[in-house]
């Protein structure tokens, strides 16, 4: 094989990717955004956290995963659930609570579950992902198995006792797990200045001597490239790794929170210059308003017919990924709105998955 | 063989048989490896099993409990020591909201093979903050088993069993039983974990107690039959699930029910056996059941107090004996 043809190779996965992300990033905006509705027309209740704004860390991180690799998340993950491959049938079963969910109608929005794609649930006590990632990171480290366990967590976690205990047992064993801090610079409704004394998050890993870096958090390139260097590091045996993506949320805390805290005009500077959706489009679709500043307009025709050589799609390309997920978001409403709900008994079966069949008293 | 071993020994051995047999078993908590055990319980495991089975913890309760929680999700059987029973209030989160609960919300995915050993009680003028008995937080949690072993044999049988459940299960353990001695004869069949024992036959009345509080009932039902009174006792060696089944049938011999327990009364595990048994029985009781409970105080360091706090042989048999009154 040549040079020129293993870049070419290595040209075209790069570009699926970037594809595969960018539909994982539309699907993002598209499933939460109807999820949205969903709990406005009450088929979805309970607390309800979405993740319009955080897409660039759930896609670029899981992109750069292993499909053996553990994942560990918040209460804040159905696109974690998504992109990590948990059908979307299933995750919207879910948050009906149905019995067709990923966790049987027993989680819900917080507590998505899924074995077979190592997803190792949601958790809504903040912190908690710490000691269960270091703990699946233990199992992994006694085996010697060349996996990771990713961990995800907030700005707000990094107060809690659980994430000093768990980094320092995490470093001194050596342990394979990623630590992902989505800093989306609110603890609910507290703004990071007031509620940490080191409000650069990814400074408070080096006490345990974990290494560490910020990315910018809503550019997805830039999060899959940090955790790529991160995981390979890790997969040689060198411990955990720690990266700290900055973000933002476009919505409340919760579907309970109309997030008057956030001065308006912070917001709309973040939806108007950085939408990771839109980031992530003007990255992969040519020609750029930088290309065409770069070439000038009169060159736009050469630099569209190299793009398109190299691999790059024009803007009707991301019309039909978005017409894609739409469909595939609209099925997944059908398939959890005609799905059953849960008996009795599926809840009894769900805690006695313990049991080995064993009858009590 | 029927040798006699200290509790603390049957432990040990439990340990040693299981984790022989199996590579996923590992053991965490402080001090459990290069010392030992702060009550031997792990002694000679470490050199024989290594530091990866069995781990000696920075103190951090609450997320070396939680570590045990994912290592059990991703197949590992984790033996969680904690120290004393009153450190893990740090841990409550793991126990409750992660252990209990998890198996329950994945929509039965992950089985939770994880077993938290806890000594408790009150021992020797160890003070407020040593001397807990958390049994009632720990019953009223959906998803636990708790193993309340008074003897060697027993401790060496449920922690066996604890080890093979896939159920979270916790071994409330008595810090003055680890040097009491008891026969141990690993070849014999096990009752079922939650299966309570007759430990005395009796007519007169029924106790019911668990874990230290077995001793004293034994004890006071001698004096008992020395006044003319048959108590049968039995010790329930599981909190949660209670065998109401062996309560009733020695209910319906002996008519009349005094439990006892080291605990607080207020609330506590008495409580529920209490109205468990009067759903069950009340209408073949010939007296409104009694129990017998440690006083409604934190324990005093103070030799006398810390006495007075918790039962006694002799309230046994004065609160037996007002019970028996025609």
């Amino acid at each position: 094989m040549s040079f020129v043809q293993a870049d070419r190779e290595e040209l075209a996965m790069e570009l699926d990717l970037q594809r595969k992300m960018l539909r994982d990033m539309l699907l993002a905006r598209a499933f939460e955004e109807r999820v949205a509705q969903e709990y406005a027309q009450g088929n979805i209740a309970g607390f309800l956290h979405l993740y319009p704004g955080e897409e660039a860390v759930g896609v670029g991180v899981l992109h750069a995963a292993e499909p053996a690799d553990y994942v560990v998340s918040t209460y804040r993950e159905h696109v974690h659930a998504l992109v990590r491959g948990v059908p979307a049938n299933n995750v919207m079963a879910e948050l009906f609570g149905r019995k067709t969910g990923c966790s049987g109608g027993m989680g819900g929005s917080m507590h998505l579950f899924n074995r077979e794609r190592r997803f190792m649930g949601g958790y809504a006590i903040v912190g908690e992902t710490f000691p269960i990632a270091t703990g699946i990171g233990y199992a992994i480290a006694m085996r010697e198995l060349p996996e990771v366990v990713i961990c995800f967590f907030g700005d707000g976690a990094v107060n809690q006792g659980a994430f000093h205990e768990s980094l320092n047992m995490a470093a001194l064993w050596k342990l394979p797990v990623l630590f992902v801090c989505e800093n989306n610079h609110y603890q609910i409704g507290t703004e990071i200045h007031r509620h940490s004394a080191v409000a650069e998050v990814y400074k408070r890993a080096c006490s345990y001597r974990i290494p560490a870096r910020r990315v910018n958090g809503m550019d997805v390139l830039a999060v899959h490239q940090a955790t790529e260097e991160a995981l390979a590091q890790i997969r040689v045996g060198n411990g955990p790794q720690f990266i700290e993506c900055e973000t933002y949320r476009f919505r409340g805390h919760s579907m309970a929170d109309p997030g008057s805290y956030r001065p308006k005009v912070e917001l709309q500077a973040f939806e108007k210059n950085e939408d990771p959706v839109k980031i992530a489009i003007a990255e992969v679709v040519y020609p750029s308003a930088e290309q065409i500043t770069a070439v000038g307009r009169d060159n736009i025709a050469n630099l569209t017919e190299s793009l398109r050589s190299g691999g790059h799609f024009p803007a009707e390309h991301v019309d039909v990924m978005q017409a894609d997920v739409a469909a595939e978001v609209e099925e997944a409403v059908r398939f959890a709105s005609e799905s059953p709900e849960p008996t009795l008994d599926d809840a009894r079966a769900a805690l006695d998955c313990n049991r080995q069949g064993e009858v009590l008293v | 063989m029927n040798d006699k071993v200290y509790y603390w020994q049957a432990l040990n051995r439990s340990l040693d048989v299981e984790m022989a047999a199996d590579e996923s078993i590992i053991v965490l908590g402080e001090d459990v490896g290069l010392y030992g055990g702060s009550y031997r319980v792990t002694e000679g495991l470490y050199a024989k099993y290594g530091e990866w089975r069995l781990r000696d913890t920075p103190i951090s309760e609450g997320s070396f409990t939680g570590l045990g929680v994912g290592a059990a999700m991703v197949g590992l059987r984790p033996v969680v020591e904690i120290m004393t029973i009153n450190f893990a209030l740090l841990a409550l989160d793991a126990i409750i909201n992660m252990a209990a609960k998890i198996p329950f919300m994945s929509g039965g995915q992950f089985p939770m093979p994880l077993v938290v050993r806890m000594p408790g009680g009150v021992a020797k003028q160890l003070a407020a903050q040593h001397s807990q008995r958390l049994e009632q937080t720990l019953m009223n949690v959906p998803g636990l088993r708790i193993a309340v072993p008074a003897t060697p044999q027993d401790a060496y049988w449920q922690l066996c069993q604890a080890i093979n459940s896939n159920e979270p299960v916790v071994l409330l353990e008595h810090e003055l039983l680890y040097f009491s001695k008891g026969e141990l004869d690993e070849s014999r069949q096990a009752p079922p974990m939650h299966r309570a024992r007759v430990c005395r036959q009796g007519s007169d009345l029924t106790i019911v107690t668990y874990s230290r509080m077995r001793d004293l009932a034994l004890q006071a039902a001698m004096q008992l039959a020395d006044t003319g009174i048959e108590a049968e006792v039995i010790d329930l060696r599981s909190l949660r699930p209670i065998d109401w089944d062996s309560c009733i049938a020695s209910l319906e011999k002996t008519h009349r029910l005094l439990i006892v327990e080291e605990d607080s009364g207020f609330a506590g595990a008495g409580a529920e056996i209490t109205a468990g048994l009067t759903e069950r029985c009340f209408l073949i009781m010939d007296a409104p059941p009694q129990r017998v409970a440690g006083k409604e105080l934190p324990i005093a360091y103070n030799a006398a107090l810390e006495a007075a706090s918790i039962p006694r042989v002799a309230d046994i048999v004065s609160a037996a004996q007002q019970l028996c009154r025609p």
